[in-house]
């Protein structure tokens, strides 16, 4: 099962490599991660996807929490919760393909955020679905580049994850 | 007060009530070393190997319940020690380690002697910390004192770079009586209603069965054991770290569990509808193969850390708290219920269980003319009337001196259970010597993992620790030899050395006495002698019977019932 466990620490320098070697010395899988100061910034907020059955992914938040620098965390994805990604995306864009992508990027609702006579950057938002789902219908060789942000999710309602 | 960063480490460690501190210098550490030069509260013993330092920290440590305390320099200095940390780290006790770094300016640009130390022991300290300011110095330190001995226990490592500690820039100088942070709570007291639903499910066991382990020797709550125990009149039983909670001649106390736990222990695990878990951690050694690891009970499991509860075996009350105010609890809350467990059920319970115990899986051939290592342990276990300090290598010495020495009292019994370090004993015999001067403490050992640190010989008359020495020599890793025996049709790959030294001459080299015996008559007068050299270190060499086994023992595999006994012992009667 995917989970996506998010996780208030201390903003110092070797948190992120704790939470790291955690992963990689107990060997549960990272499949995306993010993380930056939050408004409080000796604090940071990250975000984690990984997968497991029950019993590991209750042991992931167990050994996260008994980090000293982990302050709080809490796994969204038991609950309510939305989930969001930044893609940009750089496609080939001759004159012929413009139209269909403005289009595609439009039903997505994505924006074009940069323009050459040869390309388009596209900028998009989603669940992580989506943005596969967007890239489902490109052809390979359309694609030049593609950078995810890896997920990042929050509570519904007004329960919140903070100090 | 101002204090440059070297006398900030040193005042700390005063105002912190350090009493010994294990160390080697260096480069990096020279102003620290400076710093301790000519003072006598916190006093420095000079190690021979920085592994050796840790092992005495730790041995000091185990023994008092106190943080044991290490310094080293920078690089090598540094990756001599993970051993000992690691060792540290898993059976959870207090250590705080204080390494020299290169300069700030200088770390990343491979300078002489760096290493990114705090990067190589992440893995196996609770914590640390690199120093980048000298204003933190004496609240990082305080923290890291406060980190080690609180919540599960372990060790935590302050690396300090050399211009930190540079005797010509001073800074005001505060240590603070106690920190707090926000990201570390741990927990005390048990939540009630966990509790509560305990002493139901306790008071309804027909077969329950106490499996407590170290978290109960390092959370000082052997006296609320013992006294939960006896008022329930359950059986017990310990793993290897929780030797000691529950004294050992006692006729509840079943031995120890495990691989090479007693036939009765294991077999009452296997039976038992209730399991009340305290302090213990259901490591692979003692569970054996886990889908068969007590069927048929309900687990109730108390620990400091959660992340011990249902990480191998599920759980069905969890309470997370210090083992002593919860079975302080516990035990109030039984004895204001009005109930007891049904005295039938227990009366019947026992009954199966000595049938078991009738078995006498410790027996051994007592009529050998070769000197059984067994023998050796009893009769040292009569000497010291059963109250020694005794640490331990890793190996079959080891597992007979958990069978044989019944062990009435709590941090008497000092070993490397989680990590199982070779070498680990001696060193650790000198800190519990240096913490308790005037009582008797042993080291049991093997020819190859006295090997390990023998360098230590040397601190030991340096710093006047007359421990003894017991070495079981059978010519033979025998652990490795026995396992090879057992499962590799008894091709002794490398298990053997032809080239042991002679440990008489090696002890009296480093100023010691040295002793060989070799017939089974000459162990008890070897030993009388030994501890009749109070002040004198004596190294006795044991030359045993060489083929002797460990049992019981539980197979890789195997699950916990499913013993290998040793051949002696008819199985016939195993289920009579
Ligand atoms: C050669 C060899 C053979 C071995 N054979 C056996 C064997 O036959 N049987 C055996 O039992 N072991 C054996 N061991 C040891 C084994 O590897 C483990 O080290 C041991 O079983 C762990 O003991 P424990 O469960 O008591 O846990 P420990 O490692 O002592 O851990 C203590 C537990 O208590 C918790 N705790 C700590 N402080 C507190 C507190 N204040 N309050 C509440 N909880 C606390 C901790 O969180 C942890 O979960 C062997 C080791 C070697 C090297
Ligand atoms: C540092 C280290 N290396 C290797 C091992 C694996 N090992 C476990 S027991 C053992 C043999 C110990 O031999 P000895 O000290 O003579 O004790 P004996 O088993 O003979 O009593 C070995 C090599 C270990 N535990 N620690
Ligand atoms: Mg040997």
């Amino acid at each position: 099962m995917r989970h996506i466990i998010s996780l208030l620490l201390e903003n110092e320098a070797g948190a992120l490599a704790r939470v790291a070697s955690l992963f990689a010395a107990r060997g549960y899988n990272i499949e995306a991660l993010t993380v930056a100061p939050t408004e409080d910034d000796s604090v940071s907020r990250m975000t984690i996807v990984t997968c497991g059955d029950e019993r590991i992914i209750e042991q992931i938040t167990k050994q996260l929490n008994k980090l000293i620098d982990v302050i709080r965390l809490l796994d969204i994805s038991e609950s309510g919760h939305i989930e969001r990604e930044l893609m940009l995306l750089k496609v080939r864009a001759k004159a012929s393909e413009r139209d269909e992508l403005k289009r595609l990027t439009d039903i997505f609702r994505g924006r074009i955020i940069d323009v050459t006579s040869q390309s388009y950057v596209i900028e998009m938002t989603g669940d992580s679905a989506k943005l596969d789902a967007f890239l489902a219908n490109l052809a390979p060789s359309q694609i030049i580049e593609v950078v995810r942000s890896g997920p990042t999710g929050i509570l519904r309602g007004e329960r919140g994850l903070h100090l | 007060m101002d204090l440059s960063g070297a006398e900030i480490v040193v005042q700390a460690l005063k105002d912190e009530g350090v009493e010994f501190i294990f160390g080697y210098p260096g480069g990096a550490v020279l102003h620290i070393y400076d710093a301790l030069f000519g003072q006598e509260d916190v006093k420095h013993v000079l190690v021979r190997h920085e592994q050796g330092a840790t092992h005495m920290a730790d041995g000091y440590a185990r023994a008092t319940g106190k943080t044991g305390v290490v310094l080293a320099t920078s690089g090598p200095g540094a990756t001599n020690l993970v051993t000992g940390i690691a060792t540290a780290y898993m059976d959870s006790i207090p250590m705080v380690i204080l390494t020299g770094q290169v300069p700030t300016p200088v770390i990343g640009s491979d300078a002489f002697q760096e290493c990114d130390t705090v990067g190589i022991t992440r893995p196996c300290v609770k914590h640390n910390f690199l120093v980048k300011d000298r204003g933190e110095l004496a609240e990082t330190i305080k923290k890291a004192f406060y980190i080690a001995s609180t919540g599960r226990p372990g060790p935590v490592l302050v690396d300090i770079p050399k211009d930190i500690t540079d005797p010509n820039v001073k800074v005001p100088y505060h240590y603070p009586d106690s920190v707090s942070l926000r990201s570390y709570k741990p927990k005390v007291k048990g939540n009630p209603r966990q509790i509560k639903k305990a002493t139901e499910m306790i008071l309804s066991a027909r077969r329950p069965m106490i499996y407590s382990g170290g978290g109960v020797v390092l959370g000082e709550a052997a006296s609320e054991l013992t006294e939960l125990t006896r008022w329930l009149n359950f059986p017990i039983t310990s793993t290897l770290m929780g030797l000691g909670a529950y004294p050992g001649s006692d006729r509840q106390f079943l031995g120890m569990l495990g691989m090479h736990g007693t036939y009765e222990a294991n077999m009452a695990m296997h039976e038992c509808d209730v399991l009340i878990a305290i302090g213990a951690r259901f490591d692979d050694r003692v569970t054996g193969k886990l889908d068969e690891f007590c069927p048929y009970a309900k687990v109730i499991h108390i620990d400091v850390d959660p992340a011990s509860i249902a990480k191998n075996v599920p759980v069905d009350i969890p309470i997370v708290g210090q083992v002593k105010p919860v079975l302080t609890d516990l035990i109030s809350l039984l004895k204001s219920s009005g109930h007891q467990p049904n005295p039938e059920d227990l009366e019947s319970w026992w009954a199966r269980i000595e049938q078991w115990r009738s078995i006498e899986c410790l027996r051994y051939d007592r009529k050998s003319t070769l000197i059984k290592p067994q023998y050796v342990i009893e009769q040292l276990w009569e000497i010291t009337g059963g109250d020694a300090y005794v640490t331990s290598d890793v190996g079959q010495h080891q597992m007979w001196v958990a069978q044989y020495y019944h062990f009435e009292k709590p941090r008497r019994w000092i070993n490397s259970g989680g990590l199982g370090t070779m070498g680990f004993g001696m060193p650790a015999a000198v800190g519990v010597k240096l913490a308790h001067p005037d009582a008797d403490v042993v080291c049991v050992t093997g020819e190859a993992s006295i090997q390990m640190c023998i360098q230590e010989l040397s601190t030991a008359l340096q710093y006047k620790a007359p421990i003894k020495i017991v070495n079981l020599n059978n010519r033979y890793m025998g652990m490795v030899r026995q396992w090879q025996e057992f499962t590799y049709e008894s091709r002794y790959s490398h298990s053997y050395m032809d080239t042991i030294p002679d440990f008489v001459r090696l002890a009296e080299a480093y100023g010691h006495v040295g002793m060989r015996i070799e017939k089974p008559e000459e162990v008890r007068p070897a030993l009388e002698e030994a501890f009749a050299l109070k002040d004198r270190l004596v190294f006795l060499d044991f030359i045993t019977d060489r083929t002797e086994n460990v049992y019981p023992m539980v197979e890789a595999g195997k699950a916990q019932h499913q013993m290998r006994l040793p051949p002696w012992i008819s199985t016939d009667r195993e289920l009579a």
